[in-house]
């Protein structure tokens, strides 16, 4: 028994086994997510994330023991990110002639995704904290982080709800679309990447080059936009 | 591979640099993909094969990025229970209808300037 415990003890301390199991997880995810005929519902960090929030919670492991070895896998969001450059740059001839129509439709997007949010925390009485780490959840993590620090929400409550609008948008974001007859992949990309920042994009991705492009690219454009306007007009409206 | 690694997190480093430096709201590694797209327009050919190949690797598994932080959801079960009317809602309708007007305006704005 006290093998097992000095096991365990090892196991919790190393980085080794929150990598394995996140890697591990995310395999399943996609397993199931192919078993599921790749629907759009059938989200694979959704899947990967109740997996692991599973097992945490039934193994009584404190989520900071595990994130210091799952952050191995959370530091390759930076250079995935820089890496995005990539597929903009491979469509920039595609993207470059609509290059206006997106800063127009990323800016009004971002602005009303955060409005709408806002709106419906305060009318159902949301506390004021709350509502201030929704406004900039559509945004990619580091920055609406930073945002929401800015206009007094709670930083980390805002990453996991930009990582719900995000697999919220990449599960039901194209049925939306399809509702709304938006069947221009640039249109579509476009809204995406605007309002579920890079869990959208990797879902547009693999759907299509073009979709993928432009919703890197509005992610970033969002990101640029939502950083410079929200905590500015949250002054001026909140207070 | 490593030369391409070696790219992107150059890219992200000086990002952070001139994030910091300037005092923008932006953080480093939005900053780096705009400095990495300037250098590969500049260069006017394709981009290095191993460069394409590391981004559509990491790309390729963009969501597993986001798992570790999605975790963290486990911190807010009390939160979220007390309240999630408005959090869900809030996330489930901003998020569509931000995607339902993108999408239609870009496809609309899309038609008038082709």
């Amino acid at each position: 028994m006290s093998e097992l415990g000095e096991i365990w003890v090892y196991l919790a301390r190393e980085p080794l086994a929150a990598l394995t199991v996140t890697l591990l997880a995310w395999l399943g995810a996609l397993r199931l997510q192919r078993a599921c005929g790749r629907h759009p519902l059938a989200n694979p960090v959704l899947f990967a994330v109740l997996f692991l929030a599973a097992g945490l919670l039934a193994a009584g492991i404190d989520y900071r023991a595990y994130f210091e070895g799952a952050q191995f896998v959370h530091f390759l969001l930076g250079p995935a990110t820089v890496a995005l450059a990539v597929p903009l740059h491979r469509q920039w001839s595609l993207v470059r002639r609509s290059a206006g129509v997106a800063v127009l439709s990323v800016a009004t997007g971002g602005l009303f995704a955060a409005a709408v949010g806002v709106a419906i925390a305060m009318l159902l009485n949301a506390a004021p904290e709350v509502i201030a780490s929704l406004a900039p959840r559509s945004v990619t993590t580091p920055v609406a982080m930073g945002i929401a620090e800015r206009i007094g929400g709670l930083p980390s409550l805002t990453a996991a709800l930009v990582i719900g609008s995000g697999i919220t948008g990449a599960a039901l974001g194209p049925l939306v679309l399809d509702l709304v007859r938006v069947r221009d992949m640039r249109a579509r990309g476009l809204a995406i990447g605007t309002a579920a920042h890079g869990i959208g994009t990797a879902r547009a991705l693999s759907v299509s080059a073009a979709a993928g492009a432009f919703s890197g690219l509005a992610m970033g454009l969002n990101a640029l936009a939502s950083a410079l306007m929200l905590p500015l007009l949250w002054r001026l409206i909140v207070g | 591979m490593i030369g391409a690694l070696a790219a992107l997190l150059t890219c992200q480093l000086a990002g952070e640099v001139v994030a910091r430096a300037l005092h923008l709201p932006v953080p480093g590694p939005v900053i780096g993909m705009v400095l990495l797209f300037l250098a590969l327009l500049l260069r006017r050919r394709e981009a290095p094969p191993a460069l394409e190949g590391t981004a559509d690797a990491l790309l390729g598994n963009l969501g597993l990025l986001f798992v570790p932080a999605g975790v963290g959801v486990v911190l807010y079960l009390p939160l979220l229970a007390r309240d999630w009317a408005p959090l869900s809602l809030a996330v489930l309708v901003g998020t569509l209808a931000a995607i339902a007007l993108t999408g239609r305006l870009a496809q609309w704005l899309l038609r008038r300037v082709p």
